[in-house]
C-alpha cells in the first residue's frame, strides 16, 4: 500500500509535458517529452532524422529555451523528423509549459514582411486551409501562390492538441515564408477562440476567420479582444474579419454581421456545418444550399463586403471542382476556401474573368476615358448609354485580368 | 588488399588505382580516356560438347553451378529484371553457402532490399563483394564497412562496357527467365512471371564463361522472341517459380500527387516548352519516379495542343508511356525495363514498343549509343552541388542509397533536367560540395525545383531562350541561400577516411571513393 502511494506521488511529480507528432508518415515535425526533475541538471535527449546536420543547432536552440524559462532540472526527449527551428521552439515551449508555469514567451525574430498589413479590398479568390498542428503541409504552402493561408486553430486541430497548436500557428506566424499569400487565422469558437486571440494577434495576422458566426455580439466580441490586443502591444496595423456563417440562424443573421463591423472585409460560408444544421446533406447541384448562398452573397454586396464560398471537399476532382466555382461565380461569389494546393489554380483560373468579359470591359473603360478627357458626363458605347456601377465593374474585371495574368498590365498601350 | 595507391583525380576526388588487387584508371575528365587492345572473349565452345537434341536441361540450380565448375573466388551475375521480386540471386548463393564456396564476387545488375537475406554470406566470406549498386540494407551494411572487398558502382551502360572490355570476367551467369525453351533461348515476355525483357543480362550472356538459364515456363524450342540467345548458354533449369512479377512494380511508378512534386513538374515542362526543348518528333527519357511520370504526362498535354508527336521515348515504361504510345502522341518506345504489367502487355503486343539493352542504349565504348541522341532527359538527384557536380547514390550523411542505373549514361542527351526539391525534410539539395561525385557539372544543364530554376552558366542557349519567360529563373546560388535561410545552413557530415566503394564512370575510370559512415556506439 505505501509503496504504492509513494509511487503514485513520485508519479505525479514526475509529470511529463508532452507535443508534437510522432510516428509513421510524420516528417518536418518533432515531438517532445519533457519531465520535470528536483535535481540532477538538464538532461536533452535527441534522436533526429538530420542529426548529422542539425543535431548540435536543435541541441543548442533546446538549450537556449530552458534556459529562457530559467529551467535548470529535467529530462527532455526529442525526436525530430526534420522540423524547423519554429516548429521545434514551438513543441518544445508547448511541452515546457504544459508542466511548468510561465508568462513568458520564447519568440524567435519575426520575419520583416511578416508584419507587412493587407488592403481591405485584396483579392481573395482561393484561401488555402491548413491544419494548425501540421508543420509539414506549412512549408510549401505559399509556393502554390494562394491569395490567403489560413493557419486553422478550428475544425483541423484534434480537441487534446489545440494547446501545442497555438504555440505553432504564433510560431509559424512569425517565421512561415507566406511568399504574398495574406496571413489568416481560423480560430475556435466562443471563449476558446478569444483566447486564441489574446495569443495570435500580437503576432499580425492580416486576418481572422470567426467560424460558426450566428450574430452581430459575435463579431463585437472579438472585435472588443482585438482592440484589447492591439492596444496593448501599441498595433496599429489592422487586423480584417472574415466571418464564416454555417447555420441556419448564422444565414438569417447575415447581414446584419455583414455590417458589423468596419474592419469585416469579407464573408463566408460554410455548408457542411450549414447542410447539418438544416438536416439535409450536400449535393454536387447544391440545391439545398442555393438559398444560404444566394443569402450570403446579398448581404455582403448590401454591406460592401466580399462574399466567399464554401470549400470544394473531393480534392481529386478537378473537373467537378472548376464546374463548382463557375457556379459560384454565377451567383455572385468573389472567392472559395481550398483545402488542398491543387486546387487554387482551378478556382483562380475560373474566378478571373473569361477572354470575351474581358474584351467588353476594355472597351467599356476605353470609352470612359474618352468621355472624360473630352470632358462628357454621360459614357455611351456606340448608341447605348453606360450607367457608373457598369463602368466600376469594367474597372474591376481589368483588375482581376491583370492579377490572374490574363491581361497584360500595359494593355492600354497596346 | 582491399584498395591501394590512393590519386587525386582529373575530378579533384581521391580514388585508389588498385581496387581489389587490380588496377584501374582514375577520371581523367569526360570523354578523355582512350580504350586500347581488343573485347573480352568467353572460351570458343563446341557443339561437340552440348547434346544435339538441343536439351540443355538439368536437375536444379544446384546441379547446373556444380557442372558450371562454381569455386572459391569465382564472379557470379544475376540480374534485376524482376525488381525487388528476384528469387533467383538468394537461392544461388544458398547453394554457394551448401557448398561451402568462398570468397565470391556477386555481380548483380542491381540489388534490391529482398536482398538483405544475403548479409550472412557477406559475413561470413560466401561473398567477398557486391560490384553493383547496393541500397537498402546491404546498403547500409556496405557504408558501415562491413563488407569484406571493395565495392564497385557502375552505371548500366558501365556494366556492360566492363563486361565488354573484360574488365569484370563473369564465370557463372544466372539468369532468371519467364520463358525459355531447353536450348536455352529465353524471353521476358511470355509466362506467368512475364517481366518484359532481360536486357540486362544480354552482355552477360555474350561474354560469361557458363551461362545458367532458369525458368519456370519451359516451352518447347523455339521460344520466340529469343531475347537471350540460346547458342550462348550453357544449362536450362525448370524451378517451380523465378519471380513475383507484381514486385517490378515499385512505390515509385505511379504518378505523385503530392502538390509540390507537381508544381515541379509542371515547371519543368514549361521550361522546356519555353526554351523550344519540345518539337514535333523530339524525343525524352524520363525515369519511373513520380515527378518525372508527371512530367512526361505534361509533355503529352503539350504535344497535344500543338498537334505534335515524339519520335521516340527511351524508357523504364510504364502505363503511362505505353498510354502516349496507344494515343499516337509517340512513335517508339526503346524500353530498357518494364516498370508494371501494362509496360509488359504492351511490349508483347505493340511492335513499336522495342525491347533493347544496355548494349544499343548506354555502353560508352561502342559505335554510339542511343542515350546521347534524347533531346531531353529527366533525372534525380540526392545532391547537386554549386558547379552543378550531382549525386545519386549516397544520401548527404554518406549512406549508399541509391544505384546509378542509367543515370550517368542518359546525362550525355542534348539537355539534362534535375527536377528535385529544394530540400528534403530539411535537408537542402543544393551542397558547397557533394558527398559523392556521380556526374561532373559539364553534364547537367537545369535544376528545378518549387522555388526556382537554375540554369548552368555553360548553357547561355537556354539562359537566352527562357529570359523574360516569366519563368523564376535563379542562380545556383540563390537556390541554396534560399534553402539554407529556410532550413538553416547544415553541417558536414563526418565520414571516416576509409574507403568502402568506388564510383565507376561511364568510361571504366574511376571518378569518386566512397567513404565508410562513422556509427555511433
Amino acid at each position: 500500500m505505501s509503496a504504492n502511494f509513494e509511487n503514485r506521488k513520485q508519479h505525479n511529480m514526475n509529470k511529463k509535458g508532452t507535443a508534437g507528432n510522432k510516428g509513421k508518415g510524420v516528417k518536418s515535425d518533432c515531438y517532445v517529452e519533457f519531465e520535470p526533475l528536483e535535481s540532477g541538471g538538464i538532461h536533452i535527449e535527441l534522436n533526429s532524422k538530420v542529426e548529422a546536420y542539425y543535431g548540435n543547432s536543435i541541441r543548442k536552440l533546446a538549450t537556449e529555451i530552458l534556459d529562457f524559462f530559467e529551467i535548470k532540472n529535467g529530462r527532455l526527449l526529442i525526436e525530430d523528423t526534420g522540423a524547423l527551428d519554429f516548429v521545434l521552439a514551438a513543441r518544445i515551449e508547448a511541452a515546457l509549459k504544459s508542466v511548468t508555469k510561465s508568462s513568458k514567451e520564447f519568440l524567435l525574430p519575426q520575419r520583416r514582411e511578416n508584419k507587412l498589413p493587407s488592403k481591405k479590398d485584396a483579392f481573395r479568390f482561393s484561401r488555402l486551409y491548413l491544419p494548425g498542428n501540421s508543420p509539414k503541409l506549412m512549408i510549401n504552402a505559399g509556393i502554390h501562390k494562394p491569395n490567403g493561408l489560413i493557419l486553422d486553430l478550428e475544425d483541423a486541430v484534434a480537441p487534446d492538441k489545440k494547446y501545442e497548436a497555438g504555440y505553432l500557428v504564433r510560431n509559424a506566424l512569425r517565421s512561415l515564408h507566406f511568399y504574398g499569400a495574406e496571413r489568416m487565422v481560423r480560430i475556435n469558437q466562443g471563449n476558446r477562440g478569444l483566447n486564441d486571440l489574446k495569443q495570435i494577434v500580437p503576432h499580425y495576422p492580416n486576418l481572422i476567420l470567426v467560424p460558426k458566426c450566428e450574430s452581430a455580439d459575435d463579431i463585437q466580441n472579438v472585435n472588443r479582444v482585438i482592440e484589447e490586443v492591439k492596444q496593448q502591444h501599441r498595433m496599429d496595423a489592422p487586423v480584417w474579419l472574415m466571418p464564416i456563417v454555417e447555420s441556419a440562424k448564422g444565414v438569417m443573421e447575415a447581414y446584419n454581421i455583414a455590417r458589423s463591423a468596419d474592419n469585416i472585409v469579407a464573408m463566408a460560408i460554410g455548408l457542411e456545418d450549414y447542410t447539418a444544421d438544416l438536416g439535409t446533406r450536400r449535393t454536387a447541384e447544391g440545391t439545398e444550399s442555393f438559398f444560404a448562398r444566394s443569402m450570403v452573397v446579398n448581404a455582403c454586396r448590401a454591406a460592401g463586403i466580399q462574399p466567399i464560398d464554401s470549400v470544394f471537399s473531393d480534392v481529386a476532382d478537378m473537373e467537378a471542382l472548376a464546374a463548382n466555382v463557375k457556379v459560384s461565380k454565377s451567383l455572385g461569389f468573389d472567392g472559395m476556401g481550398c483545402i488542398h494546393p491543387r486546387q487554387i489554380n482551378v478556382i483562380h483560373e475560373n474566378f478571373a474573368p473569361g477572354e470575351a468579359e474581358i474584351e467588353k470591359a476594355k472597351k467599356i473603360y476605353l470609352a470612359f476615358k474618352e468621355a472624360e478627357a473630352k470632358g462628357l458626363g454621360v459614357v455611351s458605347l456606340g448608341s447605348k448609354m453606360i450607367d457608373p456601377p457598369v463602368v466600376k465593374r469594367a474597372v474591376t474585371t481589368i483588375e482581376l485580368a491583370i492579377n490572374t495574368g490574363k491581361l497584360n498590365k500595359d494593355w492600354e498601350k497596346d | 588488399m582491399k584498395y591501394d595507391k590512393l590519386v587525386i583525380n582529373a575530378a579533384g576526388r581521391e580514388v585508389p588505382v588498385i581496387i581489389n588487387g587490380e588496377e584501374h584508371t582514375p577520371f581523367m575528365g569526360v570523354g578523355k580516356y582512350r580504350p586500347k587492345g581488343r573485347k573480352h572473349a568467353p572460351p570458343i565452345a563446341t557443339c561437340a560438347d552440348y547434346p544435339d537434341d538441343g536439351n540443355k536441361m538439368v536437375k536444379d540450380i544446384k546441379e547446373a553451378l556444380i557442372k558450371s565448375g562454381l569455386k572459391d573466388g569465382m564472379t557470379i551475375s544475376t540480374h534485376h529484371h524482376f525488381r525487388n521480386g528476384d528469387l533467383i540471386a538468394n537461392m544461388v548463393f544458398d547453394i554457394a553457402h551448401e557448398l561451402g564456396v568462398k570468397n565470391l564476387r556477386w555481380f548483380p545488375s542491381a540489388s534490391f532490399p529482398c536482398h538483405e537475406h544475403l548479409i550472412p554470406y557477406l559475413e561470413d566470406g560466401t561473398i567477398n563483394r557486391i560490384e553493383g549498386s547496393m541500397n537498402g540494407p546491404l546498403g547500409k551494411f556496405a557504408s558501415e564497412g562491413k563488407m569484406k572487398g571493395l565495392g564497385v558502382l557502375r552505371s548500366h551502360g558501365g556494366r556492360y562496357q566492363a563486361i565488354q572490355d573484360g574488365e569484370v570476367h563473369i564465370d557463372i551467369a544466372v539468369i532468371a527467365a519467364p520463358t525459355a525453351d531447353p536450348f536455352g533461348n529465353a524471353n521476358g515476355i511470355h509466362g506467368d512471371a512475364a517481366c518484359g525483357l532481360l536486357g540486362f543480362a544480354l552482355g552477360d550472356s555474350q561474354y560469361a564463361d557458363r551461362v545458367v538459364v532458369v525458368t519456370d515456363n519451359v516451352v518447347p524450342f523455339p521460344a520466340i522472341p529469343w531475347q537471350i540467345n540460346g547458342n550462348y548458354v550453357d544449362y536450362v533449369v525448370k524451378v517451380d517459380k523465378v519471380g513475383i512479377p507484381e514486385k517490378i512494380i515499385s512505390g515509385t511508378t505511379k504518378i505523385t500527387k503530392s502538390p509540390d512534386r507537381l508544381l515541379i513538374a509542371e515547371l519543368t515542362a514549361q521550361f522546356c516548352e519555353t526554351a523550344g526543348l519540345i518539337y514535333d518528333g523530339f524525343s525524352y527519357q524520363a525515369g519511373a519516379g513520380g515527378t518525372a511520370l508527371s512530367i512526361g504526362n505534361y509533355f503529352g498535354d503539350i504535344l497535344r495542343k500543338n498537334g505534335w508527336k515524339a519520335r521516340f521515348i527511351r524508357a523504364g515504361s510504364n502505363k503511362y508511356p505505353v498510354q502516349m504510345l496507344e494515343e499516337g502522341l509517340v512513335d517508339y518506345i526503346l524500353d530498357g525495363q518494364t516498370f508494371d504489367l501494362e509496360g509488359v502487355r504492351s511490349m508483347r503486343e505493340n511492335p513499336n514498343h522495342v525491347w533493347t539493352s544496355p548494349f544499343t542504349s548506354y555502353n560508352y565504348h561502342g559505335k554510339g549509343n542511343f542515350a546521347s541522341m534524347l533531346d531531353i532527359v529527366v533525372l534525380g538527384a540526392t545532391e547537386v552541388d554549386l558547379n552543378f557536380n550531382a549525386n545519386v547514390v549516397t544520401h548527404s550523411d554518406g549512406y549508399l542509397l541509391h544505384g546509378i542505373g542509367g543515370w550517368q549514361n542518359t546525362l550525355f542527351a542534348k539537355t539534362t533536367i534535375l527536377p528535385i526539391p529544394l530540400f528534403r525534410d530539411r535537408i537542402p539539395v543544393i551542397r558547397d560540395e557533394v558527398t559523392t561525385l556521380c556526374a561532373p557539372g559539364e553534364m547537367i544543364d537545369v535544376i528545378v525545383t518549387e522555388r526556382g530554376i537554375a540554369i548552368n552558366p555553360l548553357r547561355q542557349d537556354l539562359i537566352e531562350k527562357t529570359k523574360n519567360s516569366g519563368l523564376p529563373i535563379k542562380t545556383i546560388q540563390q537556390l541554396k541561400d534560399e534553402a539554407e535561410e529556410i532550413c538553416g545552413v547544415p553541417e558536414k557530415a563526418e565520414l571516416s577516411d576509409e574507403i568502402i566503394a568506388v564510383i565507376k564512370w561511364v568510361d571504366g575510370t574511376v571518378i569518386d571513393s566512397v567513404r565508410r559512415v562513422i556509427t555511433k556506439q
